[in-house]
């Protein structure tokens, strides 16, 4: 018995080095820009509430699990990851107990009662959202300002739809984010920069955000136009609303995502068309929640429909 | 003994919205605020004891093949006299409830217990399953509506007078809008099946 070479064990053999708290804390990294760029265009009130939000999510985490007498996993940094997105949600002007409701709903009623990390059926800061969204409407649409001098404003998706008549931000202010909207969603190249990074990282698929994104700018561009068809704002449709926010950090969510490559496609194009069909006839000026929420819902069925063929297996027929 | 089980069976043990998990509908729908939980209570109690009582006194009588359609005969007659009662007496209440009320009749609790315990049992066991099931009906929607009412719109309203002078705090809309039927109602089931699963834990200990 001298040699201890040969192990037997059980798979899998080969295991990566990823694990949980690695994966979101390079999640953290790639949100921070965002969040940086949030506290240079909304100011101290921006710090605020994503304080607020990230510390309130790390407390419902942490009594969850006191209470339930589970291993307190508050480390693994999902649970900040949900406060942080939570925050990147809200309009500046949002009353603080707003978002700390928010995150206990998120935390504790989407993501803890279903089971916890790994279980939760839908993106957890998002379901809290719309839960606020419909508790709040009032505190969750008005509040919008303007970058730097806090004026309020109307979002430019609010100006494309009609619903408010504004000037619409040019180019370059869509890119810097120099416009209304949500604390986090506004900087498109910060989010460009944190998302790009994930996907060098391996830590994103491309075929969750690329379809998204890309099945928005087809639709809109082709219907989205007063003048006939593909004569619609392509840019101010990608730039605007949470659509970068919500590609690259919420739809390509491990747990409420398809594992398939194929899945992925369908789940990006899935989401695409049910924001642009929102945003273009829907009752809300901005869909991109509502359309992670409903793909969320559908990912096992995706799923099960994608599986891929096991090699060497024909394909059975239905009978 | 056994009437006061028959009785005592729908409170808790087998409580038609929390343990049975029947007649939703009316359930989920009424249930934004807590009188109008009341109303709808009194309103099956009423029709569940009565139906029960004619349908047991009935049960030698009818054939076993038609059992259903002479079950819905029995309960249409009570919901009617519900029905055209609570309009006249209670109009206001009658317009917040609408449809509901007609809707007792396919109310799954009714038919439920003239098809499980009414058509097999007694005339005074049927009647105290009926008042039991009732009440248990009655209270699980008070609380529902109680639960709702106060965070939808941060007060009480008890017999037309507000428990607090005004709205406590910011009210939660969603909480009297259908989601928030669901999200009250699943919270509560998780809540008293928790408590029932530790209960019974320990007592498998001891």
């Amino acid at each position: 018995m001298a040699d201890h070479k040969l192990v037997v064990s059980s798979s899998p053999h080969l295991r990566t080095k990823e694990t949980t708290p690695r994966l979101m804390g390079a999640v953290l990294l790639a949100l921070l820009p965002a969040a940086l760029a949030s506290i240079v265009l909304f100011g101290p009130r921006a710090l605020a509430v994503m304080a607020v939000t990230l510390a309130s999510a790390l407390v419902a985490e942490g009594l969850y699990m006191k209470i339930v007498r589970k291993p307190v996993t508050i480390a693994d940094g999902s649970a900040a990851i949900t406060g942080l997105l939570l925050a990147f949600n809200m309009p500046p002007m949002v009353p603080l107990w707003v978002p700390v409701i928010g995150s206990f709903f998120a935390i504790i009623v989407v993501k803890q009662l279903f089971g916890g990390l790994g279980q939760n059926f839908m993106n957890p800061a998002l379901a809290a959202r719309a839960f606020l969204l419909a508790a709040w409407p009032m505190s969750m649409t008005t509040g919008w300002v303007v970058p730097f001098d806090g004026v309020t404003s109307a979002t430019p998706l609010q100006v494309l739809r009609g619903m408010a008549s504004a000037r619409l931000p040019e180019t370059w202010e869509l890119l810097v984010g120099m416009r209304a909207g949500a604390l986090g969603e506004t900087s498109a190249v910060a989010l460009l920069l944190g998302g790009f990074y994930l996907l060098w990282k391996g830590v994103i698929d491309w075929r969750i955000p690329g379809c998204f994104i890309g099945t928005v700018a087809l639709v809109t561009w082709a219907f989205g136009g007063s003048g006939g068809l593909f004569t619609g704002n392509v840019l101010a449709h990608t730039l605007t609303g949470g659509l970068l926010l919500g590609a690259f950090f919420m739809a390509t969510d491990y747990v409420t995502s398809p594992v398939t490559r194929r899945g992925r496609v369908v789940m990006g194009i899935g989401c695409g068309l049910i924001t642009a069909l929102i945003r273009l006839w829907g009752g809300f000026p901005e869909g991109v929640s509502y359309s992670i929420l409903l793909m969320n819902v559908a990912t096992p069925l995706i799923d099960r429909a994608t599986l891929p063929r096991v090699f060497g297996q024909r394909r059975v027929k239905a009978a | 003994m056994n009437l006061w089980k028959d009785f005592s069976n729908g409170l808790v043990r087998e409580n038609p919205v929390f343990r049975l998990v029947l007649g939703l509908c009316p359930v989920l729908a009424v249930t934004t605020a807590l009188m109008n939980g009341f109303w709808m209570g009194v309103a099956v109690i009423f029709v569940l004891t009565c139906s029960n009582v004619i349908i047991s006194v009935l049960r030698n009588f009818i054939p076993a093949h038609i059992r259903i359609p002479c079950f819905i005969v029995v309960i249409a007659t009570f919901v009617t006299i519900v029905q055209m009662t609570m309009n006249a007496y209670l109009p206001e209440m009658y317009d917040i409830l609408g449809i509901f009320v007609p809707l007792i009749v396919v109310n799954c609790i009714i038919l439920a217990r003239a098809e499980a315990f009414a058509s097999k049992n007694r005339v005074l066991n049927a009647a105290a399953d009926g008042i039991g099931m009732g009440i248990g009906f009655t209270v699980a929607l008070m609380i529902l509506g109680a639960i709702r009412e106060f965070l939808g719109t941060g007060n009480l309203v008890l017999n037309g007078t507000a428990l607090f002078g005004g709205p406590l705090f910011e009210p939660a809309v969603i909480m009297i809008m259908p989601p928030g039927a669901f999200i009250t109602m699943g919270l509560v089931l998780g809540l008293l099946n928790a408590i029932s699963n530790r209960s019974k834990a320990r007592a498998k200990a001891r």
